[in-house]
């Protein structure tokens, strides 16, 4: 579609996003924080934003996990460290933690308070139907803050007339 | 830069509509910055975050984020939304008359 056809169908209005769906796939730390802190600044620029927690990015939403969301230390050349230091019992806890205090200091929320944030600010958050039944779970597995658990189809037309971003 | 008269004071704005001299922006000009960032009307609560935004913004030289606006200023980031729909932290330093705020959270 030409710039033009997109701004004739609304897609983009005057050259602005109006919308942005973010699909979150990882459970690690460095996998949700990027898609949150999308979905959390798109609200603040007045764009509307949905949601969609598929495969292991389920734990996000997750009652009992997603206080426990992890670095991963292993398999992660970011972090300049020996794969077998990473592996080491304990490292990703405290790697995890010496994060989060770096985090709070720049005024970065933990996951679960910047999730419940993320819903406060009008964004809906959806449960992937595959990966819920995948997993065994429950609508009662996961936060109140979740609107519901919907299938790749529903999520396709909510996302329709906006921008798509994968993480 | 483009100049905007506010409550028939000349000021200076960014091409966005945010104050270059927070020190020309006055409360009687409020109401039309709103107005124009599509708020009719201001009510005590919407006073209330802008008040706040200058207050914090005389402190620190910037406008706070959405998640310190809503913990220092008692009014919730749901209430805040309903509020400045377009964007709390942003619409509320342009109606401020504060700089645009930069954080990305």
């Amino acid at each position: 579609m030409s710039i033009d056809a997109a701004i004739a169908s609304g897609v983009i209005a005057n050259g602005k996003i109006e919308k942005v769906s973010i699909i979150v796939s990882k459970g690690s730390l460095e996998g949700i924080y990027p898609a949150l802190i999308m979905a959390n600044g798109a609200r603040a620029e007045g764009i509307e934003a949905n949601l969609f927690f598929t495969f292991f990015g389920l734990d996000a939403i997750h009652k009992a996990r997603h206080e426990h969301i992890k670095l991963a230390t292993v398999g992660n050349p970011g972090l300049h460290m020996a794969t077998w230091a990473g592996g080491l019992p304990g490292v990703s806890s405290v790697m995890t933690h010496y994060l989060a205090n770096k985090m709070e200091a720049l005024d970065i929320p933990p996951i679960p308070e910047f999730i419940e944030m993320i819903a406060d600010t009008g964004a809906g958050l959806y449960g992937c139907k595959a990966s819920v039944d995948l997993f065994g779970l429950a609508r009662d597995d996961l936060i109140d803050q979740v609107k519901d658990i919907i299938t790749v189809g529903e999520f396709y037309d909510l996302a329709a007339g906006g921008q798509i971003i994968f993480t | 830069m483009p100049d905007m008269t506010y409550a028939g004071t000349q000021v200076s704005v960014t091409e966005e509509g945010f104050f270059t001299d927070p020190d020309q922006w006055r409360e009687e000009m409020a109401p039309q910055i709103a107005r124009e960032a599509g708020i009719e009307t201001l009510t005590d609560r919407h006073w209330q975050v802008i008040k706040f935004m200058r207050h914090e913004y005389a402190e620190k030289g910037t406008g706070p984020s959405v998640r310190a606006l809503s913990k220092t200023s008692g009014v919730s980031i749901k209430e805040l939304y309903e509020l400045f729909p377009k964007g709390p932290a942003k619409l509320a330093a342009k109606i401020a008359g504060i700089p645009k705020p930069r954080g990305c959270i």
